[in-house]
């Protein structure tokens, strides 16, 4: 028992002149220029996008590129409107321009016609990643919890089968799902996407939440049941609290790939459901090659998944049982 | 407060049997200890009786009601876990108030309460600290408050002690006794701990592979024990079995063992001729010179009170707990003499104990509870 565990650890406390333990400063040195330099090579590529954003069309595709420019909002413009060219005559004969979009649309002999799709779309992509990533943590959840707590009947198999799911590509599998989804009327409808990634997703969610609830101690549960109450409730009161951590990562990592999925929305949407990653590609065709309107729409895009990975990395890091039993 | 009644209780796992036929009776504002090794089955009956396991056979009553299939939420019972199970994202407060939340007791009322108990175990000082930063005793503390507060039936407490240090489980132990003597609720104490077992229970019930071996209060388990294995679980050193061979009608008051006739209790029943184990604890083993019984000093264990000599007899190694004013030399030819009133007799083939008067009757009341 303790005695022999607790003699060690006083042990290494009184050896602390030269710890093994802790880093010395030279490894942690090393360790943070790997970081850093880690760092710097996956940033360049955001921050290069975020520079193209603002950059005005003509510098965007300038070679050799440019590190320092005047920086423009027409990009984000762009972005947000569809223009048709008119004659320099005709823009003259216009009233004053209304704000700064107006003016800059001007410059090149183009006036605005009205807002893009984008935001529909970024709209769309809003309410299919977050919807499908709630419904597969949710009945990930229970899943999980149900794997986890009973005795399920042929209990490895299915966890294998739900598991065989993610062994192919998705995409392997759009002919049928272009084909079923048509029969029922789902094809463009943000319904049959949500359930689409919803399907995918929460294989994935059983996976890593049945990890997640297997760590949590019976005990609680039957100490919750003890004190009267049932087993949901205890489900509520007790489990849940104390996976949030784990479905904090599960989340994040369901609303990745719902958020960034390309492939079936393509297939799938075309019209009134289609989601921003098949959208921002077209953006280049309306009006030559405009670099800086997919860029900003590259940006605009990142930003809820930062947002919420950054909302989330609280509970992410918190290991919340810590400490409470002793094992 | 209420009686637990626990009759031909049973429970399988597929082909394993954890639990057989046991009944035992616990009164009211009882303190019953299920004590055994691990694997026993202790830990099952006290699940089984918490609602935590269903039973495959038998039933159980608390307080007359048949509560045998109910849900744990139904009974009013608290368990105390042996891993203390506090909720960790709460902080005490809320750990010890959470029954009465399920009750749905007032919050004033659940304040007040949660306060009256924090003072009884002198934890009020820690009431607003989340549980994780908490001492194992006082951890375990706020498990006993968050089982007392909303004053169960019965209390049943699985290892409570079991993860303390040796030096602060001491201090639980008579805590928890105290504690009992104050509001004399039923409770059943799951141990594997002797020691824990005898200091605190009124009634011990020895498991052993799913079967309670004896039931009775720890006095009568250590001097009367019913079985050869209660005799060798209870006890530190362990009884001493002498083993010969030997029948003996109704009514013996000694047997011959080696060159020495050896008295002991007036054997109530006919004993077939077959192997008999002669059960002696070591505090009832004397040195005499004079005696037939002879046999040579094997070792001993310097205890500062008293000291354990092991010597070598015929048959077998006898242990007895001596003064520690004497020392002896390794291979010293020693004579041995035994309390002879407070001997048992075995059957050593079953293990059973043999019917003398050391039982006056108690032993036929135990029997049957096995």
């Amino acid at each position: 028992m303790s005695p022999a565990k607790s003699t060690s650890a006083t042990a290494r406390s009184v050896t602390t002149a030269h710890s093994v333990v802790e880093p010395s400063s030279r490894s942690k040195r090393i360790a943070a220029t790997l970081v850093i330099v880690y760092a710097v090579v996956t940033m360049i590529p955001l921050v290069w996008i975020f520079l193209t954003s603002i950059k005005s069309p003509p510098d965007s595709i300038s070679y050799p590129p440019k590190i320092l420019f005047t920086p423009s909002i027409e990009g984000y413009c762009n972005l947000f409107t569809t223009r048709t060219r008119q004659t320099p005559e005709y823009i003259a004969s216009l009233p004053e321009p209304e704000g700064v979009c107006d003016a800059v649309t001007r410059e090149r002999n183009m006036v605005i016609a009205g807002p893009s799709n984008f935001l529909p779309r970024f709209a769309n992509s809003l309410i299919i990643a977050f919807g499908s990533t709630f419904l597969a943590v949710g009945l990930g959840t229970l899943a999980a919890y149900g794997f986890s707590r009973f005795k399920v009947p042929l209990a490895d198999d299915l966890l294998f089968f739900i598991l065989s799911t993610r062994m192919m590509p998705p995409i392997a599998v759009a002919i049928p799902i272009y084909l079923m989804y048509r029969q029922l009327g789902l094809s463009d409808t943000a319904l049959g996407m949500m359930l689409l990634y919803t399907a995918v997703n929460v294989s994935l969610a059983v996976w890593l939440l049945k990890g997640f609830i297997d760590e949590i101690p019976r005990e609680y549960e039957e100490a919750a049941m003890i004190d009267g109450y049932s087993r949901l409730q205890a489900f509520r009161k007790v489990v849940l609290p104390q996976a949030t951590t784990g479905i904090a990562a599960t989340a994040i990592f369901c609303l990745i790939f719902a958020w960034n999925e390309y492939a079936f929305a393509s297939l799938l949407t075309s019209g009134s459901a289609q989601t921003a990653p098949p959208f921002i590609p077209t953006i280049i065709g309306e009006g030559g090659q405009d670099w800086p309107a997919v860029a900003a729409g590259t940006t605009i895009f990142l930003v809820p998944i930062l947002v919420f990975t950054i909302l989330l990395r609280k509970q992410l890091l918190r290991g919340i049982t810590f400490g409470a039993v002793r094992k | 407060m209420a009686e637990i009644r626990v009759a031909h209780l049973r429970k399988a796992f597929g082909a394993f049997v954890a639990v057989q036929d046991s009944s035992f009776t616990v009164a009211d504002g009882e303190f019953l200890a299920l004590l055994g090794p691990s694997g026993c089955g202790k830990t099952t009956t006290l699940r089984m009786i918490a609602g935590l396991e269903l039973p495959t056979g038998g039933t159980i009553r608390l307080g007359g009601e048949d509560v045998t299939y109910k849900r744990a939420s139904e009974r009013d019972i608290a368990f105390v876990f042996q891993l203390f199970a506090l909720y960790p994202h709460m902080n005490v407060r809320r750990n010890i108030g959470f029954p009465l939340l399920a009750q749905g007791v007032p919050r004033a009322e659940i304040r007040k309460r949660v306060e009256e108990t924090a003072r009884l175990l002198q934890i009020d000082h820690i009431l607003d600290r989340p549980v994780s930063g908490l001492a194992g005793g006082d951890r375990q503390r706020v498990a006993l408050g968050r089982a007392i507060v909303r004053r169960p039936m019965c209390f049943l407490m699985d290892e409570p002690l079991g993860t303390l240090d040796a030096e602060f489980r001491e201090v639980m132990v008579r805590e928890l006794r105290e504690l009992h003597n104050r509001i004399r609720a039923t409770t059943v104490y799951v141990t594997h701990d002797q020691i824990e077992a005898m200091a605190m229970a009124d009634k011990i019930a020895v498991m052993n592979h799913g079967i309670i071996e004896q039931f009775g209060t720890p006095q009568e388990i250590y001097d009367r024990p019913a079985s050869m294995y209660v005799a060798d679980f209870i006890g530190s050193p362990p009884m001493n079995f002498i083993r010969f061979t030997a029948g003996l009608p109704k009514g013996a008051r000694a047997a011959r063992i080696g060159a020495a006739e050896v008295e002991m209790p007036e054997i109530r029943a006919d004993v077939a001729p077959g192997e008999l184990a002669l059960g002696v604890r070591p505090e009832h083993v004397r040195f005499a010179e004079a005696s037939p019984l002879r046999g040579a000093i094997y070792g001993s264990e310097y205890l500062g009170t008293n000291q354990i000599v092991t010597v070598e007899t015929e048959g077998g190694l006898v242990r007895a707990r001596l003064p520690a004013d004497h020392s002896y030399a390794i291979g010293e030819p020693v004579g041995l003499t035994f309390k002879s009133e407070r001997l048992s007799l075995f059957e050593a083939r079953s293990g059973r104990a043999i019917p003398s008067a050391l039982h006056e009757g108690a032993l036929d009341r135990e029997v049957r509870h096995g």
